[in-house]
């Protein structure tokens, strides 16, 4: 897969999952075909099953594999000698407590403490090898992961009645500038902003260029084509809302019914392409959402040597004992001055 | 120009480094990296094949001499399936593997951070792509996407010319774990390439200079092959030049039962310069406190291959350790200046092995000298010479005069294993500092947690793979040579073995002026010993500058 083909590929994928709910939804009824069901109330609920059960399935297998040995990357000073510096920094970066970890996953998973270090290598001439700090990386992947979790906060009001109070905090934040009727949420536009700079430097960058699979152009194609539709639904087309809300909550609700008087088709895609977002999720690269929790390198403390690590399949190995090794060399220990187990090299027994 | 060995078959530094090309002219538009096989196998980027007789010595499968260059690689009939196995065993058993291979975004956080990729170019030794390559086979074996979608998945098929690129570059890896410290979700490298060469391992794949001494090791006691008399003659000819030097005659001893001390280094130092220096260092510390400690000639080896092997492998060749301790009824283990032994160490052995233990005469180390506890190894039972050393001095016990290292301008290599698989980073520094007066370090990207890799470590250190080494030692001896052109840097301090093997090539490489040295001969150069005579040259039989006869 090159770069072309993975481009390709993905944007076929992404067109096929455009077409599909628009045919179902907007054709069909010209045929006197009637799905919206199909694509209002079946799918989304087989892609929330998929997503669920995908997950659990996910994590329980990762679970079941034990960690056979302690292997932290310890990023920092180990706890020694009392004297030896062994402030906050190191308890995170290199901990040897329990609470030390926890600060060092909290750090890891909300503000993505590893990829923070990140630096560019500036190769020249001359063997001159600098690194330079570089965290645009870090911008973008801290953006587009809060925007989205604000964006999905924000959904919460189509799946809630009344509505939670943070969702209507989390509105109000978002809406802060009050720009445009109705107001503008600057998280949609920014998941947008943030999605499209990974998707540059993953196009433009040529060694992210050359690991990128399909795979990863996927998910990216995805996401924006969602955040596009919801865009396109609030500020353009300016979908009915209300009916919207009464299919959610008949979802959540477990009593799906579709609104009498239909919703626009653009909705139907919108949701089509999140229920394939979620049916996905668990068979792609974005299970690092889970697996980030396990992680064997960060999640453990750096105490191997003050408490003993078990590994549940511990092998039984043969060695070579030390009575193997001097029947090897007790003549040559014993010329050498070496102290033996048993003085006389072991004579076969001849009577 | 540096004097270049022709045996090396490696063009000058700067003819070496200005051809490699991190642009987009080194990765195919037209072709993306699963279309490249087969690969092409470089003369002096890979090391020799690992001999019959070696293999067989430990019990590892299908023992045959081949060759890498061969086209046949003499592997078993049904070899496709023992690596599929091999691999769904390995899933089941290490999470750290089953997670690795699931997880990867491909951010490219990673691909900067390898030294081998920084001084070859090579795609394929970033560490993204490393990994994929088995990921590839992972996904086409063990994944619904995979098995339906093949290459859109980024999943292949397992074939020779696939398993040959997985070889060539698992033997390309030091198994740093430096891309682990940049990683988002900590995926290392290491973990993956210790999968990957186990794999390897049960085709007969492994090389010999990590065969070599895992037999040896396995039958002698140390990776040199060395018998035990031999062993104790090169410690006797030690104890003869120290005496030379300094005028004070030490008095080792050899598998002494009921020692209160087991010491532990790799035999590297024991046979090559300029670890021998450091060995006496050892022998002169040791000497000087009246420690209660005794080697093994069957423990000889601090080192351990079997790291590089596989898990069972690494066991069997630690677990003498214990198994010596307990014969000789020691307290506990002191072991001495090590890079991937102390990984070994600190995050394997206690779990692997303690049972070896069991029923023996170990306590929580206490040092005899100043009734310190070393209360982050009461488990283990293990104590690092420099953690050792700094709380002499620290508790002024021990009598130096740092200004007999005046002539020496020092900086500091951390060695891989005891950065990121450990954290001894201020220990080595605060001895170092209590023993010379001119300490500078190198650029903060390549030390501590951030070093860099000698270019020659988990058993790379060969002489047949020397463009490798040095492609791959190119970032850290670029930043000696900063110092050295800064502030006149002339030598370079490391705390491992298999550094003070590799790093001596580098710098004559790259920067002829810079010598390397262990810690703890520069411990014992400035060492005030009872009853020395003047002391004109150092532990080399270099003359000290201002020390000279003066008659």
């Amino acid at each position: 897969m090159n770069i072309v083909l993975s481009l390709i590929v993905s944007g076929l994928a992404i067109s096929a999952l455009v077409v599909i709910p628009f045919a179902g939804v907007w054709a069909a009824p010209f045929y006197g075909v009637h799905i919206e069901w199909l694509f209002g109330i079946v799918i989304p609920y087989l892609a929330a099953i998929t997503f669920f059960v995908g997950m659990i399935y996910r994590v329980v297998k990762w679970a079941k594999s034990p960690v056979p040995f302690r292997i932290p990357t310890t990023c920092s000073q180990q706890k020694s000698l009392p004297w030896i510096k062994y402030d906050y920094v190191d308890k995170l970066d290199n901990p040897s407590t329990r609470l030390g970890v926890w600060g060092r996953m909290i750090l890891e998973v909300l503000f993505f403490r590893s990829l923070f270090r990140n630096t560019r290598l500036q190769y020249g001439e001359g063997q001159s090898i600098k690194y330079t700090s570089s965290k645009w990386l870090w911008i973008g992947a801290i953006g587009f992961h809060y925007t989205f979790l604000v964006v999905i906060i924000r959904h919460l009001r189509f799946f809630t009645e009344p509505m939670p109070f943070f969702v209507k905090i989390i509105e109000n934040v978002d809406g802060f500038f009050q720009i445009f009727l109705p107001t503008a949420y600057q998280s949609g536009l920014l998941l947008g902003a943030a999605a499209t700079f990974l998707l540059l430097r993953r196009v433009l960058i040529p060694q992210v260029r050359y690991v990128s699979l399909p795979a990863d152009y996927f998910p990216l194609f995805l996401i924006l084509t969602i955040a596009g539709t919801g865009i396109l639904m609030r500020y353009v087309l300016k979908t009915d809302v209300v009916s919207i809300k009464e299919l959610t909550m008949g979802l959540v609700s477990f009593s799906p019914k579709i609104p009498e008087g239909g919703i626009s088709v653009v909705f139907y895609i919108h949701l089509f392409l999140v229920s394939a977002l979620f049916a996905y999720f668990p068979f792609s690269k974005l299970v690092h959402m889970g697996g980030v929790f396990l992680s064997p390198t960060r999640n453990l403390e750096n105490n191997n040597r003050a408490v003993r690590h078990i590994n549940p399949w511990n092998p039984k190995v043969k060695i070579h004992t030390y009575e193997e090794y001097e029947d090897d060399f007790r003549e040559k220990m014993i010329g050498a001055g070496l102290p033996v187990e048993k003085k006389v090299a072991p004579t076969e027994n001849k009577e | 120009m540096a004097v270049i060995p022709k045996s090396w078959n490696v063009p000058q530094p700067d003819v070496l480094t200005k051809k490699i090309d991190h642009g987009p002219a080194s990765m195919g538009l037209q072709k993306g990296w699963m279309s490249t096989t087969p690969v092409q196998i470089k003369e002096g980027m890979h090391c020799h094949a690992a001999l019959a007789k070696n293999l067989k010595t430990v019990g590892m499968p299908n023992p045959r001499d081949w060759s890498v260059m061969g086209d046949d690689w003499k592997l078993p009939e049904n070899w496709k399936e023992i690596v599929l196995d091999g691999l769904k065993d390995r899933l089941g058993r290490f999470r750290s593997f089953q997670l690795f291979m699931d997880i990867c975004v491909r951010c490219g956080a990673c691909a900067d951070k390898c030294h081998y990729y920084i001084g070859s170019g090579d795609p394929k030794n970033m560490p993204v792509l490393r990994a994929e390559l088995l990921r590839s086979i992972y996904r086409k074996n063990f994944t619904l996407a995979g098995k339906l979608l093949g290459p859109v998945a980024g999943a292949r098929n397992l074939t020779y010319d696939v398993l040959k690129e997985l070889w060539y570059y698992l033997y390309q890896c030091t198994e740093c774990r430096r891309c682990s410290v940049f990683c988002p979700y900590g995926i290392d490298t290491a973990e993956i390439t210790m999968m990957g060469r186990e794999l390897t391992n049960l085709l007969g794949l492994n090389i010999d200079w990590i065969a070599g001494p895992v037999a040896n090791c396995y039958r002698t006691g140390n990776h040199m092959g060395i018998q035990p008399h031999a062993f104790k003659e090169m410690i006797d000819f030690f104890v003869d030049e120290i005496e030379d030097v300094t005028g004070v005659r030490v008095d080792p001893s050899f598998n002494r039962k009921g020692a209160e001390i087991l010491f532990v280094t790799p035999s590297g130092d024991v046979f090559g310069d300029p670890g021998t220096y450091t060995a006496m260092g050892y022998l002169i510390l040791f000497h000087q406190l009246g420690l209660d400690v005794t080697w093994s000639t069957y423990a000889s080896e601090g080192g351990n291959f079997g790291l590089f092997t596989s898990n069972e492998m690494m066991k069997r060749l630690n677990a003498k350790m214990y198994a010596e301790a307990k014969r000789l009824g020691v307290k506990w283990i002191l072991g001495g200046e090590c890079g991937h032994m102390w990984r070994v160490i600190n995050q394997y052995m206690g779990t692997m092995n303690l049972d070896v233990a069991e029923g023996s005469k170990m306590e929580d180390p206490v040092s005899p000298i100043t009734g310190t506890k070393f209360e982050n190894a009461k488990s283990t039972k293990m104590v690092h010479i420099t953690e050792f050393t700094a709380d002499l001095l620290r508790h002024n016990k021990l009598k130096v005069d740092p200004s007999r290292n005046d002539h020496l301008k020092v900086t500091f290599h951390d060695s891989c294993n005891t950065s990121r698989g450990m954290g001894l980073f201020e220990e080595p520094r605060y001895v170092i500092k209590n023993v010379c007066n001119h300490f500078y370090e190198m650029p903060p990207n390549t030390i501590r947690e951030q070093t860099y890799c000698c270019g020659g470590g988990s058993g790379l250190n060969a002489g047949e793979d020397m463009e490798l080494r040095m492609r791959g030692g190119l970032p850290r001896a670029n930043a000696v040579k900063y110092v050295h052109e800064k502030h006149g840097v002339n030598k370079l301090a490391c705390v491992c073995a298999i550094d003070r093997a590799v790093l001596p090539n580098l710098m004559e490489y790259y920067v002829p002026e810079v010598d390397v040295t262990g810690v703890h001969e520069m411990v014992a150069n400035a060492m005030v010993l009872d009853g020395e005579k003047k002391k004109t040259v150092d532990l080399r039989g270099e003359p000290l500058p201002g020390k000279e006869d003066s008659e």
